[in-house]
């Protein structure tokens, strides 16, 4: 489904990943795990296509597709989700009228039918309750007023509607307390443990994985990847710590 | 904003960003009186969406306890030019509500005076400006406070989103103050979309035209909430965005 080979990207001409591979087959869940700083954020912004990082090298295939050749937009209609670490806030604009715009965009340039307003609203109350959110809130400015679980509750319910190929979630354990951190898990397995279906959850704690179970565990330090393993590497990591683990 | 019978030079401080050329024919501009008698309320939509080179002006009068919603859509596709003089009487209410909506090489202003002359007057401005291509938007808007007009409170917020380098956006709120125990509030911000908004978006699916379009008008709605002609201005607003993108 996503083959990464010898990725090299630079942000602000600063080289941060520094010739990564991976291959994520459909059916898998993959970690990333890695210090503060490692570019875990850079390489999902990178896949996403966001202005400022800049490809130096390697290739990037998705679905088929060259990823890379695509804007961002056509990424995502493609069927990729980027789960972001700190989602942005947009004033003035609805979750509701965002996510019929966002559905009804991808829908559009794959050559499907638009949802009507009842339709998507349906779409959208199964979603938000899967995630235990009140629809209500969904009335409200994109993530504007909300706390940052709720807005990593609000991340994943947008992933339901979306309803992607493969989801890249960044962080998205971060900011929940446990009983979210479990919403959260079970919605990321009800929504994406579907065949055909995968996983990048990019994470600095075991904790999501206790809900979440990886098929592979990866450690990315200095802009690649050092060691891969199976879910036994996340509770190595957790016990002696990534600057042991990645040396 | 007296009548002057001299056409306006870049001297004078009302018609510094102005298009001189474009309002020699209109010169000179009769005053349009607005009197709201005390107690009322009164409200008045101004849409200029043309071709042709527009100046207004304004002059409202608010008695005792009276309110006046003034709401102003500036898509004119030549020079268009809204002034206004209001004079608040004791506890009266005064709003402007105003978007601009300027492209290719438009000049679009409002050019304020908002005189308190009695106590516990309240003045809300609100001015939403968009500009691309080599066009300019303007406001320069000024809040007198007479002496003895306490608890006065009025407010200034304006802000310009600029689409292109190219373009030019001048805001000048200013606040003239002579009485004690005023409330006056005034933000300024000239700026560009948010590309992280813009990235967001994308990210979910959403074209980068159909971004832009979404931020702009939560960005010119703010100038319409509450209006009671809402509905139909940002319809207009609308299309006039979907023209410039
Ligand atoms: N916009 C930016 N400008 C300059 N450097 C950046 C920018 N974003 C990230 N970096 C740098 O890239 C490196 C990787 O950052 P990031 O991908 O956010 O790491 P992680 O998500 O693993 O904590 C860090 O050294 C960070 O300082
Ligand atoms: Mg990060």
């Amino acid at each position: 489904m996503l083959q990464i080979t010898d990725l090299h990207a630079t942000v602000a001409d600063k080289p941060i990943l520094k010739g990564l591979s991976l291959t994520i087959n459909p059916g898998e869940v993959h970690a990333i795990m890695g210090p503060n700083g490692a570019g875990k954020s850079t390489l999902g912004y990178t896949l996403g296509g966001r202005p400022g990082y800049e490809v130096t090298g390697g290739t990037v295939t998705f679905a088929g597709q060259d990823l890379l050749a695509l804007e961002p937009h056509e990424r995502a209609a493609a069927g990729l989700f980027l789960g972001f670490q700190y989602p942005v806030e947009i004033p003035g604009v609805s979750f509701l009228q965002f996510l019929r715009e966002s559905l009804n965009a991808q829908r559009r340039a794959r050559g499907e039918t638009e949802l009507s307003g009842g339709a998507f609203l349906q779409v959208a109350k199964l979603r938000a309750g899967l995630l235990k959110m009140d629809l209500d809130m969904l009335k409200r400015p994109v993530n504007v007023g909300f706390s940052g679980g709720e807005k990593k509750r609000a991340e994943m319910v947008q992933m339901g509607i979306l309803d992607p190929k493969l989801a890249i979630l960044d962080e998205t354990d971060s900011g929940l307390d446990i009983d979210a951190l479990r919403v959260v898990g079970e919605g990321i397995n009800t929504v994406m443990r579907q065949p055909g279906k995968a996983v990048l959850l990019i994470t600095h704690y075991q904790r999501l994985l206790d809900y979440v179970k990886p098929d592979f565990v990866h450690v990315l330090a200095g802009g690649r990847i050092v060691r891969t393993g199976g879910p036994d590497l996340a509770l190595e990591l957790e016990e002696r710590g990534y600057e042991a683990v990645a040396a | 904003m007296s009548q002057v019978a001299a056409l306006p030079t870049r001297r004078d401080e009302d018609f510094r960003y102005a298009d001189l050329a474009a309002l020699t024919p209109l010169w000179p501009v009769a005053a349009e009186q607005v009197r709201v008698p005390g107690g009322e309320a009164q409200t008045m939509t101004l849409i200029l969406a043309g071709g042709e080179a527009v100046a207004r002006e304004l002059v409202v009068t608010l008695g005792a306890g009276a309110s006046f919603d003034l709401r102003v859509l500036n898509a004119n596709g030549a020079y268009g030019r809204v002034a206004l003089r209001a004079e608040l009487g004791e506890g009266a209410n005064f709003t402007l509500g105003a978007a601009q909506l300027a492209a290719g090489e438009q000049v679009l202003e409002i050019v304020t005076q908002v005189v308190h002359a009695a106590p516990d007057a309240v003045s809300r401005q609100i001015v939403r400006s968009v500009a691309g291509g080599q066009a300019s938007v303007n406001y320069l808007g000024k809040v007198l406070v007479a002496k003895g007009a306490s608890g006065t409170d009025g407010e200034q917020s304006v802000r310009a989103m600029l689409l292109d380098r190219t373009a030019t956006a001048n805001a000048r709120p200013e606040l003239e103050i002579h009485a004690d125990d005023v409330k006056c509030a005034h933000g300024c911000a000239v700026g560009e979309l948010d590309a992280n908004g813009l990235f967001y978006m994308a990210a979910r699916g959403i074209p980068p035209e159909t971004a832009k379009r979404l931020m702009l008008q939560a960005f010119v709605a703010e100038a319409f909430a509450g209006a009671a002609e809402e509905e139909a201005l940002l319809e207009q607003a609308l299309a006039a965005l979907e023209a410039m993108l």
